[in-house]
């Protein structure tokens, strides 16, 4: 059956199978592959182009070539005189320390609303899509004003929370459905054999929900990572400033220093790139709720 | 099926057929126990939101109807004077239209660019993952370093495309006013954009990716034995069974473009004049001179966001009730 059908339904979107019987590829398949490589590039392209100009030695930051003609890595050393490791060391406290609240808080919540039925289960989820829906900085002035009134202006810790509650909502929703799929009975079986409801989460339910988690933690430590609004707002002192506050640092008011720019850059946006291609499939579920199956 | 029926729906079914715990009988102590179960549980979560989200809508609507001197003290009430003030800027009616446009053209563009890109990408050929994988870039990356980036690229002096421009021949001078883009009002809001566009269109993709993987062959192979035409399939077929992902791919884009920052703050801070600025980047603006005019931008902006949200789901539900 599939053997018959798939010329016609798997390739139905036209007859583009990806190959001819002796092997080589079609017109159809040539053109199709050739636009995505193209477009590949275009979307990798200014990211070549951050790397290219952090790589650029100084002498030509200011030669219209497309490549330099020399590459160097000063930018890369000289970087830390600016005080960036400072930075990065805050970014990576905030993103490190809201990715670990939202495990701690979205954890029991997902598990409880996922096994239980109970009054306000239904108040509490339409809040938490309310969350989603609400990007801090709708709220700026509002998080400004509350934080200023806490004395926590150029706290780490406003921004742990800040972070952490607008990322909760995704980690809730990708953490429910992963425990909704895994079967009761498991966690009855390992209950049967003298573990409490407790120890039955840990042993049995976390392990196997171990690929949502991951998933839950990685988009919470990018967002947090990547966050700018609310850090250029709170965070005021340039030795508490996340890496994206202090690049954006590098725009002086009558000169840019690009290399410097773009070697942070570089450091931040690399890492991330690899970490999201791991979790990549999940995110967009995660994002949508549910709502496409 | 809105965004939310269909969580409610997932939810429900998969407690359904089970006693609720509430109704066993027991002492009056531990019923009150089994009562304030699901706040141990669940209150860590609702205590986030309420510090981190709800109170901050308090606050900001209060700061609203507060007068704040430009050291942040509150000089008592304001009355709507904060509202009345900042209708009466000259630059608002501008502002707001021009968040419109913004809006639209960047959320429309980029949803039918995507269903082109998703279509090609749904396709078989060699090296499909690795292109997919290029795709993420602009998604995973902070969109402050695409929008410096596209900043740099633009530079007029040399920025990668201009003299790309120059080489081909569109561009006859650089270092002049013509290979600055962001420096003119005509040219310098299209480029943020597209820039816009750029870092929106990988989610959507993959949110489109997500719903056609969801439609079976069967259908397809359906439609071909009745004769249906490729371009008649893709309309009557695929875009129908598009729809919740649709739906809730331009519900996200709405709220991240909306509320859109770094973007138009990098490249343009709003300029030249306010010819860039969006009612949010006009919030920060105000942010700076008159934290109760710009509480009133941040609650107008509010509003604007909750109305989007319900018609959205008003609409995607009462369509799919009609069908």
């Amino acid at each position: 059956m599939t053997a018959i059908s798939a010329p016609t339904s798997v390739a139905t979107r036209s007859a583009r199978r990806p190959r001819k019987q002796n092997g080589r590829p079609t017109w159809k398949t040539v053109v199709l592959a050739l636009s995505a490589y193209v477009i590949a590039f275009l979307f990798i392209f200014p990211y070549l182009d951050m790397m290219l100009t952090s790589l650029r030695p100084t002498s030509e930051l200011q030669t219209p070539t497309i490549l330099p003609h020399h590459y160097s890595w000063s930018s890369y050393t000289s970087l830390w005189k600016t005080g960036l490791g400072t930075n990065l060391k805050i970014t990576l406290l905030i993103a490190g320390g809201a990715t670990l609240l939202v495990l701690l808080v979205a954890t029991p919540a997902a598990y409880f609303t996922a096994r239980n039925k109970f009054r306000g289960r239904m108040a509490f989820l339409i809040l938490v899509l309310i969350t989603q829906m609400f990007q801090p900085t709708a709220l700026l002035v509002g998080i400004y004003r509350q934080f200023v009134g806490f004395h926590m202006l150029n706290s780490v810790w406003a921004m742990i929370l800040v972070n952490a509650g607008f990322n909760m909502a995704f980690a809730v929703w990708i953490l429910n459905a992963y425990f909704g799929s895994i079967p009761r009975e498991l966690e009855e079986a390992a209950m049967v054999e003298g573990s409490g409801r407790i120890g039955a989460l840990f042993r049995v339910t976390l392990p196997l929900a171990a690929p949502g988690v991951v998933t839950a933690l990685v988009f919470t430590f990018i967002a947090a990572w990547n966050e700018f609004v609310i850090a250029l707002t709170l965070m005021t002192t340039p030795n508490k400033q996340p890496l994206t506050v202090a690049i954006n640092g590098f725009l002086g008011a009558y000169s840019i220093d690009w290399q410097h720019m773009f070697a942070a850059s570089v450091i931040a946006t690399i890492p991330v790139i690899i970490l999201f291609a791991v979790i990549e499939r999940k995110v967009v579920s995660g994002l949508t709720a549910g709502s496409i199956k | 099926m809105s965004n939310l029926t269909a969580a409610q729906r997932a939810a429900g079914d998969r407690v359904s057929g089970r006693p609720i715990p509430g109704r066993r009988r027991g002492s009056l102590a531990r019923r009150a126990a089994h009562r304030a179960q699901p706040l141990l549980w669940i209150g860590p979560a609702i205590g986030l939101i309420c510090f981190v989200v709800l109170w901050p809508v308090y606050v900001m609507v209060r700061t609203s109807f507060q007068k704040v001197s430009s050291f942040g003290e509150i000089k008592g009430s304001a009355g709507w004077s904060n509202f009345t003030n900042l209708f009466h800027e000259l630059a608002f009616k501008g502002v707001v239209e021009r968040t419109v446009i913004w809006v639209v053209a960047v959320v429309g563009i980029t949803m039918v660019v995507s269903l082109a890109l998703a279509q090609l990408f749904n396709q078989r050929f060699p090296g499909r993952r690795v292109t997919r994988w290029a795709l993420i870039a602009p998604w995973a990356a902070s969109v402050l370093m695409t929008a410096l980036v596209f900043k740099w690229m633009l530079h007029s002096g040399y920025g990668l495309i201009n003299i790309l421009l120059h080489d081909v021949g569109l561009l006859n001078d650089l270092n002049s006013a013509s290979a600055d883009p962001l420096g003119k009002e005509a040219t310098a809001m299209p480029w943020l954009i597209f820039v816009a566009i750029f870092v929106s269109l990988p989610f959507t993709t993959y949110a489109i990716l997500a719903g056609l993987s969801t439609i079976p062959g069967e259908v397809y192979e359906a439609a071909r034995v009745d004769g249906s035409g490729k371009w008649h399939t893709y309309r009557t077929i695929t875009l129908p069974l598009l729809r919740p992902a649709l739906t809730v791919a331009t519900l996200i884009n709405v709220m991240n473009v909306f509320n859109s920052f770094p973007i138009i703050w990098a490249m343009t801070h709003g300029g030249p004049g306010y010819s860039t600025t969006t009612t949010t980047v006009y919030m920060y603006i105000l942010k700076g001179k008159d934290l109760g005019e710009s509480a009133a931008m941040s609650v107008v902006n509010f509003g604007l966001v909750i109305i989007i949200v319900a018609l959205f789901l008003r609409i995607s539900r009462w369509k799919s009730e009609v069908e």
